[in-house]
């Protein structure tokens, strides 16, 4: 610690004081994602004289990331996220070390990286991602602080506090992570800029409470925060009976990215739809579930998207049509049928809900 | 009897509101099949629910005033 004074404002808090502040500059704390959420909650660590940070992120500054990325300026657009992150919170405060990881978290770096740090913040934007870091969290027995947004609301909680193997993580709460078409609102959902602001400084909040021991920190609680509502629910979390056995060798073999290498499936409009299912060579399937609405005359079968592995063999050499409730599902079933069969398939835009608007 | 139900992020989408008093249901699973019945594309998301703010991995059963909620994961950030 270079100059007290820097500290003096949270040093003099009740609980707090010089032995705390010196946890905080001995404590390594990665950040994964250098977006939304994990902007703010690196300003913050830096301010309050975390000593090791490392940042990690592929990206580059997007003009669209300025609304809620506050640290980049227009000026950097194009240059890469956690080289202008470092170099800003090196100003910031030379107390602290930051160190860079300028790619992806995936299962070949994962656990190399992750045991370096005491404790890990998720700031990422994606299942994929989220699964990763709190699987590779669960084997080396790290915190993990995780957030989330959509829209107008967030997520914060802590896992993996209780060391021992019965330690509550994300899997938990949701045990294998969404498919495709599983989660309607997808990223594109949009979100307020302000919002990952709120919930990225709650994480570094957290983080802070699990390095010092001031305070209680989110373990075993997932707080939900509605921006529009100005409200918080909590829910205190289960954890699971059969508590999931993670280990390397699960880690190393299970698969993340999923949707990664899915190929691209043609969507039709309504109208194109329209056109092409009047066409004798066309085959219009459902892949709803039996007991939605509403049925529909204009589809040749329905084989709902629960049944359709068992059912691939049932489509006919033809060029086939996919339609769902809401244009999802459709992408995944096409995506599926593709993979085992060699046949043209389109998925409808929007679904049954823009067919009847 | 009143059941409150509160439904967050992509299931407000799918139900139209965020929050739905209901009445008599004798526990989560009747409760549940009902939503799904009424919402169908609730089948094809994912939720878990809790009761009383704490979740619940299995069939629970309903009381006068109990508060359920409906909650998706988040993946933004």
């Amino acid at each position: 610690m270079k100059d007290r004074d820097r500290y003096q404002r949270q040093m003099i808090l009740p609980g707090f004081g010089l032995a705390t502040q010196e946890k905080l500059l001995a404590a390594k704390v990665l950040i994964v994602g250098m977006g939304g959420l994990g902007c703010p909650a690196l300003q913050y660590l830096v301010g309050a004289g975390v000593g090791y940070i490392g940042i990690m992120d592929a990206d580059k500054i997007s003009l669209s990331n300025l609304h809620r990325q506050l640290l980049f300026t227009e000026s950097e657009i194009g240059l890469l996220k956690v080289s202008q992150a470092a170099a800003k919170m090196r100003l910031l405060n030379t107390d602290v070390t930051i160190e860079t990881y300028p790619f992806r978290i995936d299962q070949s770096n994962a656990l190399a990286i992750i045991s370096k740090y005491d404790l890990v913040i998720d700031a990422t934007d994606n299942f994929p991602a989220k699964y990763l870091i709190n699987d590779a969290c669960s084997i080396l027995k790290k915190p993990f602080v995780f957030g989330a947004v959509s829209r107008y609301e967030g997520q914060v909680s802590v896992f993996n506090l209780d060391k021992s193997n019965k330690g509550i993580s994300y899997r938990d709460l949701f045990p294998e992570a969404p498919k495709q078409g599983e989660v309607p609102s997808c990223a594109e959902a949009g979100v307020i800029g302000v919002l990952p602001g709120i919930i990225g400084a709650m994480q570094a909040a957290e983080s802070i409470k699990i390095i010092t021991g001031i305070g209680t920190p989110l373990y075993g609680r997932l707080y939900h925060y509605n921006l529009l509502l100005g409200q918080g629910f909590e829910i205190e979390i289960s954890a699971n009976e059969k508590v999931f056995e993670m280990n390397e060798t699960i880690f190393l073999e299970n698969s993340y990215e999923e949707n990664e290498d899915e190929m691209d499936i043609p969507e039709i409009t309504v109208s194109e739809f329209i056109r092409m299912r009047a066409l004798p060579e066309v085959y219009v399937l459902d892949v709803r579930e039996w007991h939605e609405y509403p049925s529909i005359d204009f589809s040749d079968a329905q084989i709902p998207m629960s049944e359709l592995q068992a059912k691939m063999h049932e489509i006919p050499e033809k060029e086939i049509c996919i339609i769902c409730h809401q244009g999802i599902r459709s992408v995944y079933a096409a995506q599926q049928i593709s993979k085992k069969r060699n046949l043209k398939v389109y998925s409808v835009k929007g679904g049954l809900t823009a067919y009847f608007k | 009897m009143t059941i409150t139900v509160y439904f967050f992020g992509s299931l407000v989408d799918i139900t139209g509101q965020s929050k739905k008093d209901l009445n008599s249901f004798s526990d989560t699973d009747a409760l549940n099949l009902m939503l799904q019945n009424e919402y169908p594309a609730l089948i094809a998301t994912k939720y878990f629910i809790a009761v009383n703010q704490q979740m619940i991995k299995a069939n629970h059963e309903l009381n006068n005033g109990d508060i359920v909620a409906l909650m998706p994961p988040f993946s933004g950030g």
